[in-house]
């Protein structure tokens, strides 16, 4: 297990191969040989061989497909398109196992109904990363955040904290409404899904309790933070996080409970 | 699709009485949910009582237990549902609502295509999950079962027909529920 979370891990020490696998990671879908060379800026051919080293390694999934504006007879043979493996790689040294614990905890929880301590568990820690967060943003690090000190948080800001807790945000696509696994709030537009789930193992063994124990975590960080502008919901759908950020409208921000 | 529905019961035991105020956010959200439930890709049928809308007058298990008694296309069908939509916040907030039981309190199991469940053999179905745990005749999320199909010996050219009525021979004949037609 652990080796191959090391030999997956060593494969990325190649920095075009960590910049391909980031990339894809990024774009959460399919990604040809031709899209992937132009956004590293390298050749085809070695683009093309970075990527299957990573499929190898488990880091990429590969599938036959044909890019669109392609279709019908003479567009040639399917591509190969590329997108991030589920496969979870880990490396701990010396070896630990933190998913039987936390397996294990969440068992344990649901056993004793005890739902709502870990819900406040979470809220205090999350408030615990927000206020570090917004601590280190006054300290005078801002600069890339967008934020200035003390003052309102940007939406640029809260999706670069979310990315250093693990999360992947990606901004809302389609248009507000048009979703139905996006319900709209009043007052409150959709902004930012979040890609990845990060205690996926968990998620998927006690899906009520690991995703109401990550609502929880992000309320508190965006408490935490003062970022009081933003809210957190549930809002599941079949693949990623179950969290929906929104912004909250200027005049809608006194209804908040 | 398979020739077998997946039924599911699941029985919750209420901390108040429903027209309690504590009870207020979740009485406001069965009928939204359980509109979900029936647009869902998958949904096949769910149980109502005679007030024709839901299932919470019902007792068919205990004054304070209220049931959810449903047939899905698959397993897939069902978990996406439960866990991947607006239904997974009602589920989130259960301790407000319901206190926590010891024994087992969902089981589901595979129905021929086409017959309905009765809410008494839903009732066995979770006794006997609760006496012999899972089983391809009453299973779990975390323990579940493919829906049945042609015994191994004919699996290479076992009929459809054949592997259902095996299937079916698996638990005792029933009547055909009345509401089934």
């Amino acid at each position: 297990m652990s080796g191959s979370g090391i030999e997956a891990v060593g494969v990325l020490a190649e920095p075009l191969r960590r910049k391909l696998y980031d990339y894809v990671a990024e774009r959460g879908g399919d990604v040809g040989r031709a899209e992937a060379a132009e956004a590293v800026g390298a050749r085809r051919n070695l683009v093309a061989f970075h990527l299957d080293k990573l499929v190898e390694a488990g880091l990429l999934d590969v599938t036959r497909g044909k890019l669109t504006g392609r279709e019908g007879p003479g567009s040639g043979r399917p591509a190969k398109l590329y997108r991030r493996s589920h496969r979870e790689h880990a490396v701990q040294l010396p070896p630990r196992d933190y998913g039987t614990a936390a397996a294990l905890l969440a068992d344990a929880v649901e056993r004793a109904g005890a739902d709502e301590a870990l819900y406040a568990s979470a809220r205090e820690e999350g408030e615990r990363r927000g206020a570090a967060q917004a601590a280190q943003n006054d300290g005078g690090a801002a600069g890339d955040s967008g934020s200035a000190a003390g003052g309102p948080v940007s939406a640029a800001a809260l999706a670069h904290w979310l990315e250093h807790h693990g999360y992947e945000p990606a901004p809302v696509e389609a248009a507000p409404g048009s979703d139905a696994q996006t319900p709209a709030r009043a007052g409150a537009h959709p902004l930012l899904r979040l890609r990845n789930c990060p205690f996926d193992a968990v998620a998927r063994s006690h899906p009520p309790l690991a995703c109401g124990m990550n609502l929880e975590l992000l309320r508190g960080l965006l408490s935490g933070a003062g970022a009081d502008s933003f809210r957190a919901d549930m809002a599941p759908a079949p693949r990623g996080c179950c969290v929906l950020i929104s912004a909250i409208a200027a005049d809608s921000k006194t209804n908040l409970d | 699709m398979s020739d077998h529905r997946l039924a599911q019961l699941n029985i919750a035991a209420l901390k108040a009485p429903l027209d309690d105020p504590a009870l207020a956010d979740f009485v406001a959200l069965l009928d939204p949910i359980n509109a979900l439930a029936e647009a869902s890709p998958g949904f096949v049928w769910r149980y109502v009582d005679e007030n024709g809308a839901d299932a919470t007058a019902a007792r068919p298990f205990g004054d304070d237990l209220i049931v959810n008694f449903s047939l899905w296309a698959d397993r897939d069908s069902l978990w996406n549902f439960t866990y991947r939509s607006g239904h997974l916040d009602l589920l989130r907030r259960r301790r407000e609502w319901f206190t926590r039981m010891a024994a087992a309190h969902q089981v589901m199991w595979w129905v021929p295509a086409g017959r309905i469940p009765t809410i008494e053999e839903a009732g066995e179905r979770l006794a006997l999950l609760r006496a012999n745990g899972p089983s391809p005749e009453a299973f779990t999320f975390t323990d579940s079962y493919p829906p049945p199909s042609a015994p191994p010996t004919t699996a290479e050219t076992g009929t459809p027909e054949t592997a259902t009525r095996a299937g079916a021979g698996l638990t005792p004949p029933r009547p055909a529920s009345p509401s089934s037609s």
